[in-house]
């Protein structure tokens, strides 16, 4: 059974814009998928929607085996609070507010036990390698490090899914490969990741790239692990 | 999210904008300082006042003649109201009228200037026993001595006077033994007050005071009272001497209706209760003008909410996306105007108090007042709570607007 299942998944807004025009694919677990389209194409709407920050107007969509339309909004902010991780192209971290306490920041509206969240907090800033960075504010970060500070922060309640919105497109391509190597890594743990990008090459770093143009589905193929090597080696 | 751990991230986000917070919090500090500082005062005037009526004793009654003056121009009739006079006093001492009474005295009101080698002066001038002036009023000669029982009986030319009197007419000379002049007849002053300054009703140091038979035979010329003073021999009694008094006196006068009484009794108990009675007047009418202060400076809570809600929305979308509730963010925000308005309200105690402490000491030092500073701890808590509740009443609206912004909206925002 699929994790993300969604069914002609339409979205038109207020004003009239048709943002999705029926939008069908199942995701299972353990899988990196890269949503590739232009921007206006509907891919950070779609994101949205599985992400559960915004309802479809038309379409079914089940998350872990539960639709959208059965939640209270106290209810989809407890799932992607516990099974969901986000990480955006903004990074949105805390302003003077240090690296662990930013990671921290989803614990504190979690059920886990206050005498866990360091312990948690620490962990997942070790697995994208800022341990010696831990009490730095933003400010004091360079943009990669500000994106692996936001990594750790999506990783730290240990998703079953983790979104990712562009992840490297405020960041030089150095940077940006350190981030798409930490996604690697968290994939080869056993992570679901789900990213959107509008660069080929960065989508290429997924095992599955699905092509959305004008709110519709125009391509999905999985990439073989030699044509990704060939065009982009991983350190 | 526990109560805790939403006070902590709220007291964050107070921090990190500490000038913005203490200029948002300057109104609540000014409501909450003038609320703390308007009880101290009033409470110290009252203590002050209460314990000048308190000097006149709890077990005496005072009888004035003419209707109670229900205003400052009714007053006149005191003056002028006859009503009171030597057999009455008469009345009143026989133990089967009044068996409470243990002494009674009386006092006449003159008014007129003193001179004396063509310095004049215009005093509080009274005829009086000694006891009015020495037991009830508590005052008593720095030089000299008070005129004596006999000097009461024969119409004695004696008068004794304030220290400012004293300074006026004679300067630094000697005034015991000196001839002054009241109302052109010569007076010898047998001594002088010991300097008591100014209290809440009279200034004592302007006091001229002489034997009560030689002021109505020699100076006003009229035979009756303008106050009559009787002690009985317990507080407790005061009532029913009341109304003793009042029965002896109508029978006297031959009135049947209490309502056309030609006098009137007052007790301490009673002064005090009208003097509770304005003081509280006036603090709810002051507490009403510092209530609306509050409900300005709470506007202004709101604003600076408003504007920090607007500036924070990508802050709320993060919140949101990493699984903050509605209620969580609403709550969020309220904890910040509350212990934005709560700081103000202690800050507002502590300076109300620190400014009522030297506001006591320069009334003590400078207008020789005794002020006793009381800080007054109903009216913190009361400005403690208060301060938080606007927090609360005018958090609620931004936090609201807070909590009801969209995820996405708010991550979108530039």
């Amino acid at each position: 059974m699929a994790l993300i299942e969604a069914r002609n998944i339409e979205k038109t807004y207020s004003d009239g814009t048709r943002a999705l025009a029926g939008v069908s694919f199942d995701i299972k677990a353990g899988e990196f998928v890269a949503i590739m389209g232009p921007s206006g194409s509907g891919k950070s709407t779609l994101l949205h929607i599985l992400g559960f920050l915004d309802r479809p107007t038309k379409g079914n969509y089940r998350f872990d085996d539960k639709t959208i339309n059965d939640r209270s909004e106290d209810e989809l902010a407890h799932v992607r609070n516990k099974k969901m991780g986000f990480v955006f192209q903004m990074f949105n971290l805390l302003t003077r507010t240090s690296a662990l306490e930013n990671v921290k920041l989803p614990l504190i509206y979690s059920d886990v036990k206050e005498s866990l969240w360091e312990k948690s907090a620490k962990e997942a800033i070790d697995s994208v390698g800022l341990s010696h960075r831990i009490d730095f504010e933003p400010n004091k970060l360079s943009g990669g490090e500000r994106q692996r500070v936001a990594i750790a922060r999506a990783l730290v309640n240990r998703p079953q899914v983790i979104f990712a919105d562009e992840p490297t497109g405020n960041l030089d391509s150095k940077s940006g490969e350190v981030i798409m190597g930490i996604l690697h890594k968290l994939h080869r743990e056993g992570h679901t990741i789900l990213m959107i990008t509008h660069e080929t090459y960065t989508a290429e770093h997924a095992n599955r790239i699905i092509n959305i143009y004008d709110g519709a589905i125009i391509n999905d193929h999985k990439v073989t692990s030699q044509h990704k090597a060939h065009k982009h080696p991983i350190k | 999210m526990s109560v805790k751990q939403t006070f902590k991230t709220s007291l964050i986000g107070v921090k990190t904008n500490k000038s913005r917070s203490a200029l948002t919090i300057l109104g609540i500090v000014i409501g909450i300082t003038s609320i703390i500082l308007m009880m101290s005062i009033g409470q110290g005037a009252e203590n002050l006042i209460l314990d000048e009526v308190a000097g006149f004793g709890a077990e005496i009654i005072v009888v004035r003649p003419g209707q109670e003056p229900t205003g400052p121009t009714d007053i006149a009739e005191t003056l002028f109201s006859d009503s009171l006079k030597e057999r009455d006093i008469e009345m009143l001492k026989r133990k089967e009228n009044v068996p409470d009474l243990i002494d009674v005295t009386s006092a006449v009101i003159v008014t007129g200037s003193v001179s004396f080698e063509g310095e004049t002066y215009r005093p509080t001038l009274f005829g009086g026993s000694v006891r009015f002036f020495a037991e009830i009023l508590n005052l008593e000669p720095g030089e000299g001595r008070f005129y004596t029982e006999d000097e009461i009986r024969t119409w004695a030319n004696v008068a004794v006077i304030g220290t400012k009197v004293r300074e006026e007419l004679f300067g630094n000379d000697e005034a015991i033994g000196k001839l002054i002049k009241i109302k052109d007849k010569k007076f010898r002053v047998v001594g002088v007050f010991a300097k008591k300054g100014q209290t809440a009703f009279y200034n004592f140091d302007e006091l001229v005071i002489v034997p009560q038979t030689t002021a109505q035979v020699y100076l006003t010329g009229t035979n009756h009272y303008h106050e009559v003073l009787i002690k009985v021999s317990d507080p407790s009694v005061v009532k029913r001497a009341v109304h003793d008094i009042e029965a002896t006196l109508r029978e006297s006068h031959g009135i049947t209706d209490p309502k056309k009484d030609d006098f009137f009794v007052v007790t301490q108990e009673g002064v005090v209760q009208q003097i509770s009675t304005i003081i509280g007047a006036l603090t709810i009418f002051l507490s009403s003008i510092v209530a609306i202060a509050l409900v300005v400076a709470g506007v202004g809570v709101m604003n600076i909410m408003l504007v920090s809600v607007t500036e924070r929305t990508r802050e709320i979308g993060l919140r949101k996306a990493v699984g903050a509730t509605n209620k969580d963010i609403l709550m969020q925000f309220l904890f910040e105007a509350v212990i934005l308005t709560g700081t103000g309200g202690i800050i507002g105690i502590v300076l109300g108090g620190a400014l009522s402490f030297i506001f006591s000491i320069a009334l003590t030092q400078y207008a020789e007042l005794s002020w006793p500073f009381s800080f007054p701890i109903l009216a913190a808590v009361l400005g403690f709570f208060v301060s938080m509740l606007v927090g609360l009443i005018f958090g609620l609206y931004p936090a609201r607007k807070a909590a009801k912004k969209s995820p996405i909206e708010a991550l979108r925002y530039e």
